[in-house]
Order: structure tokens, then C-alpha cells, then sequence
């Protein structure tokens, strides 16, 4: 009997481990096919053009080399001006910093005010809000630039800005509405009662429950306003542009002759901030988006 | 003794939804109210109103002598202890007491000083740091108690404060509060669907029904002398037992004709009333049938009935018998020889009875 079960635990073990092995292998695939552009890209652009020319695609870098990624930052041509990523990725920095800074605040608000303070025609407000979401960005295209004109911020990273705040607002607040929404309106009741005004409750009591929703809307927001190209190609002029755009202008510049290694520094460079808030709050993000209710 | 709260005419109503109905209450210093009645019968609403976190519809709030119609719930002098406790979740238990005083701009050493009392009155010293979220239910309703302690307001208002606490914490706390209110004589409006919370704890009692005041009483009027079926029904466990019956006048008193299922129909006696309609409900509580053995006194009525089922409960026994088509209770001392099916005299103490019109269910008596 003993012999028999040991037996069939014998097999049923072998079977798990074969079932595991094929399941890493997949997962091993999977995450090869992924990372291989990350390494072609990393690898050619530690290379020399020579090396690119004369060498395979898939090769290690016989000789490591940055200058592609210094001519990337600071000395590769975008049109007629030669001076690398560098000025646009710092428009960009001085575009999604406060772009994602005021969605996220005007968000916040919005979440507590349509969530905990339910006055008349707030649902109709929130629908219109999460629609939206949905429109496409080139139906608002003409529009805002009209906008922008009446305004005055036509070509500026102000305008830019405005746009962005603008248009992450209904995800902002979605985001901000569904996580309020599970706190008990007895809250605001109590803080009312303790003589608490509308922002001092927001402030006190709301704010300091919502670090996990406004990762998730930072991470959301931050990627979203970096890596736009639409917005930014339209809404900019020669000097505010951001580094996307400067990055295809590099990439599509015709003069001379292609400089692959320089190209994919230059989009690795664009890419790196949106990656770094990755890894640094993708675990909050992960966590927020899962957060329940909160326990009081 | 002052009036602190007077409700005039409130009605409140929730868009087309009519809530609340011609409520009139008026509390005096000192004084524990028990709002009662089922669940969604206008309670909890009734509370919101009291404290400026609703608005009324019509009528009139005056508390201390003040109208509160355009007053906000921070100006009311009016501490409210929620269901949910509604604690900061963020803040430490002794941040939570003392942030209204803080808000309130109260110097610091007077906010610990105050907490310190109130931690101390509550035994809840040791807990100031933690948050709430590292409390047991018990505590939480300590914490949220003290927030309403450290107000030290005209008016205490308590939404069904014990009902998240399992039944012996329950006990406890029901007492720690009624200590509370005998120390501080604080006027409190209490809101519980527990009608034996009510009982315990108030010194005049509210029972509504579907957003309309259907008695205002002190604890044994509301017991003995209940105004209608409803509140004959709700208040008292096991409840009052309502038997229909038919009446006849026999010269100087009233006979009451009670049908049974078996057997001749039950006949019992008035002498003090006359006048009653032809068909009434007849209001009696368990402990007012009683075994005829080990009772007797002068209006006691005996009567033999069969005894359904023995229900023993330490103390007490209860036995129900059929009567009029229902079943009936009956509270017995604990030694009754009562045993299912046999035929048993009982007493009916007709002092204690009340009549109920069968049809409006008003109280007749
Ligand atoms: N904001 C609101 N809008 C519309 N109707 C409401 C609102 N709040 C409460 N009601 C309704 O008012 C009625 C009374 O509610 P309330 O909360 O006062 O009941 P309650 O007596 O406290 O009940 P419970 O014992 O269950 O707490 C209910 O029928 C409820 O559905
Ligand atoms: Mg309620």
C-alpha cells in the first residue's frame, strides 16, 4: 500500500516538475522576445558606426564606446541646430512636472468633491468627465489650437501644459473619484461636526489616505504626458519642443549619414525617466491599483 | 432644568421622497432620549437633522434656546458618536480626540490636558498612539466616545453606538454609558433599533415608525401603556401578546369572548371599562398570564388552557398556549409543573391589560 502511494506520488511529482519546467520555459521566451529589442537597442548604441557597419545585429560590443550617447545628448542635429536631446528633454522635464503635478491636485479635488460632497448633479458631471476619456486626441487637435491662440499660449511649454492639464483631468479624476468613493461619508460628517471647513477635511483627512492613489496617477499621468508625441509636435515651436519630438527629428534628420548607435541612445535617453518611475514606484502601483477600502 | 432641544413640525424629505413627518420632541437638561423603531424608519435622518448635516424641509430646530435653521454642525454645541465610529484612519487615537480642538485653534496645553481627562475617564491611556486601525471594536467605540466627551457640548448625539459590538461587549458598554450619563447629566439623543437598549438606557423613549412618531414616553409608559399596536409590538421581549376579541357589555362591566381552536372560547372580565367597540385587540404582557398554582391575587382571572410548548430559560419558563388564533406567552417562575399538552389553569391579570381598536389599532384604554 505504502509502496503503491509513494509510487503514485513518485509520478505525480515528476509530472509537476515537467508541467513547471515547460511553464518557465514559455515565460523564459516570453521574456527574451520582450527584452531583445531593450538589448539590441543597448548594445548598438555602446558601439562604434564602424563596428555596426562590418558586424551583426545581435553581437556584443567588441569595443565599448559612449560617444554615440554624448552626441545623443548634447551634439546631434535636429534640423538645422545641433545640440543634442539635451534642451528638449529638459522642456519635456519642465512640461510633465508641473502638468502632472496640477492633473493630479485638480483630480484629487475633483474625487473628493464628487465623491464625498454628492451635490446635485454630480453624477452627470462625473459622466461627462470619463467621457472625456474617450475622445480622441485628434478630435480636440484643431480645437485647441484655436484655443491656445485666444489664450496666448500658442508654441509655449505654458500652452503645452495647459494642454495636458487639461486632458489627464478625466483620468485624474476618475481615478481619485473611485478611491474616495469606498471611504464612509461618516468622515466628513464627523470632520464637519469637529468644526473641519471643506479644505481643511481634504487636507487632514483625505490627503494623507491617498498616497496609493496618487502613485497610480503620477506613474499614469507622467508617462502619459512624457511619452506624447501628438500634442507636442502640433502645440510646440522650434525652441519648446519636447524630447519626443526632438527624438524623431534626430531619427528622421536626412543630412549625412545614419548614425544608428547615436539613434538609440537618443531614444534609450527619452525613454529613461518614464522607465525610472517604473521601477521606483512600480510597486505602489501595483499596490494602489488593487487598494480596497480603508479601514478606519 | 432648561430646554436644550425643541423640535417643532420637522419634515424632511429626500427629493420627492417624504423622510420625516411632523416630528415634535423637546428634551430637557439632563434628559436621555432613546430614539427607536425599525431599520429605515427615519432614525438615523432624524439624528442628521438634529446635527445640521441634513437640511430640513420645514419646522423648526431650537437647541439651547437658539434657532438652529441657518446654524452649521460645528456651531451647534453638538458632539455626534457614529455607527461606524468614523475615526481618522490616518491619525493616532489621541490625534483623532484632539483634532477638533485643534481646528478650533485651542492652545496645545490645554489640548493635553483635556486629552489626558478624557483618556483617563475612558481608560483608554495607553492606546493615544496607536491608530485606529490597531484597535478592537471595543476600543474604537472608546476613542470615538471620547471625540464626543472632550467637546464637552450642550448635546451628545449617538448613532446606534454599541450596534458593531458582539453581545457581551454590548452589556458592558450599555452600562459604562448610562454611568456616563449619571456623572456628566448630560442631555443625550440616543439612536438604537435595540428596544432593550432603549428600555435601559432612556429616561424618555421615541418610538417611530416610517418617519412618524408614533409614542414619546418615559420607559414604563411606554411598557405598560403602549398608544398603539405598533409600539404594543415593538417594545418589550418576548413581546406583548395581542389577542383579538369580541366584546359584549354585561351590565357593569365588559365580557371579552376570546375564540380558540379547541374547546370552549376563553371568557375573561372587566369591571372598569365600558364602552368599547365590538371587535378589540387585547395587550398582555408574558408576565401578566401566570400559572394559577403559584399565583394569586384579587383581579387575577383563572382560566384553563392547553398548553402548547415549555420553553425553559433559567429564571423563567415560558409556555405558549393558543389563543384567538394565536400564539400566546406566557412568563412562568421556574418551578411550574407545566408540561406540553396538558390542560393547566392560568391567571389573567386584567389590571395590566390594554385594549386596542382592531381596526385603527389605536389604544382604547
Ligand atoms: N441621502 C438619501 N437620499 C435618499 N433617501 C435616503 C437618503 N438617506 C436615507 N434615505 C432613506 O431614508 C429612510 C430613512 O433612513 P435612515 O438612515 O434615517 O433610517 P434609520 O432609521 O436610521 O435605519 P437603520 O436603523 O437601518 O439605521 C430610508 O428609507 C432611506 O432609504
Ligand atoms: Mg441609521
Amino acid at each position: 500500500m505504502t509502496k503503491l502511494n509513494s509510487k503514485y506520488a513518485d509520478s505525480g511529482y515528476i509530472q509537476k516538475l515537467i508541467l513547471r519546467s515547460l511553464l518557465f520555459l514559455l515565460l523564459g521566451i516570453f521574456a527574451v522576445y520582450y527584452l531583445m529589442p531593450l538589448f539590441i537597442m543597448v548594445t548598438t548604441s555602446l558601439k562604434s558606426l564602424e563596428e555596426i557597419r562590418t558586424g551583426s545585429l545581435i553581437d556584443l560590443p567588441r569595443e565599448v564606446t559612449f560617444t554615440a550617447w554624448k552626441t545623443a545628448w548634447s551634439g546631434a542635429c535636429t534640423g538645422i541646430q545641433c545640440e543634442g536631446l539635451r534642451p528638449f528633454f529638459w522642456n519635456s522635464v519642465l512640461l510633465a512636472v508641473p502638468a502632472v503635478f496640477i492633473s493630479t491636485l485638480i483630480g484629487a479635488l475633483n474625487g473628493y468633491v464628487i465623491a464625498q460632497w454628492r451635490f446635485k448633479g454630480a453624477n452627470l458631471i462625473f459622466s461627462l468627465m470619463l467621457f472625456g476619456c474617450f475622445i480622441p486626441f485628434q478630435v480636440v487637435l484643431l480645437p485647441m489650437a484655436r484655443v491656445l491662440g485666444i489664450i496666448n499660449l500658442a508654441g509655449s511649454i505654458s500652452g503645452l501644459v495647459f494642454v495636458h492639464v487639461i486632458y489627464g483631468i478625466g483620468f485624474t479624476t476618475l481615478f481619485f473619484r473611485n478611491y474616495y468613493v469606498s471611504i464612509p461619508v461618516e468622515l466628513v460628517k464627523a470632520a464637519k461636526i469637529d468644526g473641519a471647513n471643506f479644505f481643511r477635511i481634504f487636507i487632514s483627512i483625505f490627503l494623507p489616505l491617498s498616497l496609493p492613489i496618487i502613485v497610480v496617477t503620477v506613474i499614469w499621468q507622467f508617462t502619459q504626458i512624457w511619452n506624447d508625441f501628438l500634442f507636442g509636435v502640433s502645440f510646440s515651436e522650434a525652441g519648446t519642443q519636447p524630447v519626443t519630438v526632438a527624438l524623431n527629428n534626430i531619427v528622421n534628420s536626412t543630412t549625412g549619414v545614419k548614425e544608428y548607435n547615436v539613434d538609440m541612445a537618443a531614444a534609450i535617453i527619452a525613454a529613461l525617466p518614464t522607465l525610472l518611475v517604473y521601477v521606483v514606484a512600480g510597486k505602489y502601483f501595483i499596490r494602489g491599483l488593487t487598494a480596497g477600502s480603508v479601514k478606519g | 432644568m432648561s430646554t436644550i432641544l425643541e423640535i417643532k413640525n420637522l419634515h424632511k424629505d429626500f427629493g420627492s421622497l417624504n423622510i420625516l413627518n411632523s416630528i415634535n420632541v423637546t428634551i430637557e437638561e439632563g434628559d436621555f432620549l432613546v430614539l427607536v423603531g425599525p431599520s429605515g424608519c427615519g432614525k438615523s435622518t432624524l439624528l442628521n437633522c438634529i446635527a445640521g448635516l441634513e437640511p430640513i424641509t420645514s419646522g423648526a430646530i431650537t437647541i439651547d434656546g437658539r434657532d438652529m435653521t441657518t446654524v452649521s454642525p460645528k456651531d451647534r454645541d453638538i458632539a455626534m458618536v457614529f455607527q461606524s465610529y468614523a475615526l481618522y484612519p490616518t491619525m493616532t487615537v489621541g490625534q483623532n480626540i484632539t483634532f477638533g480642538m485643534k481646528v478650533r485653534g485651542i492652545e496645545k496645553n490645554e489640548r493635553e490636558e483635556k486629552l489626558l481627562k478624557v483618556a483617563k475617564q475612558l481608560q483608554i491611556e495607553s492606546l493615544l498612539n496607536r491608530r485606529p486601525g490597531q484597535l478592537s471594536g471595543g476600543q474604537r467605540q472608546r476613542v470615538a466616545m471620547g471625540r464626543a466627551l472632550v467637546r464637552d457640548p450642550k448635546l451628545f448625539l449617538f448613532d446606534e453606538p454599541l450596534s458593531n459590538l458582539d453581545a457581551k461587549l454590548r452589556v458592558e458598554m450599555r452600562t459604562e454609558i448610562k454611568k456616563l450619563h449619571q456623572n456628566l447629566n448630560a442631555s443625550m439623543v440616543y439612536v438604537t433599533h435595540d428596544q432593550i437598549e432603549a428600555m435601559t438606557l432612556a429616561t424618555k423613549i421615541v418610538v417611530m415608525k416610517g418617519g412618524i412618531v408614533q409614542q414619546i414616553g418615559t420607559p414604563s409608559e411606554i411598557y405598560n401603556r403602549p398608544s398603539n399596536l405598533f409600539v404594543a409590538d415593538f417594545m418589550g421581549s418576548p413581546a406583548m401578546n395581542l389577542i383579538p376579541a369580541k366584546v359584549a357589555n354585561n351590565g357593569k362591566g365588559t365580557k371579552f369572548t376570546i375564540a380558540r381552536s379547541r374547546g370552549e372560547p376563553l371568557m375573561l372580565f372587566d369591571d372598569n371599562i365600558t364602552k368599547l367597540p365590538e371587535n378589540v385587540v387585547l395587550g398582555l404582557r408574558p408576565e401578566d398570564i401566570g400559572d394559577a398554582k403559584l399565583r394569586k391575587g384579587d383581579k387575577l382571572q383563572i382560566s384553563t388552557c392547553s398548553v402548547d410548548v415549555v420553553e425553559p430559560a433559567g429564571a423563567d419558563t415560558y409556555v405558549l398556549i393558543n389563543l384567538g388564533g394565536k400564539e400566546v406567552t406566557a412568563r412562568l417562575q421556574a418551578e411550574t409543573a407545566a408540561q406540553t399538552g396538558m390542560e393547566m389553569a392560568f391567571t389573567f391579570n386584567m389590571d395590566k391589560v390594554s385594549y386596542f381598536d382592531a381596526q385603527t389599532g389605536q389604544r382604547l384604554n
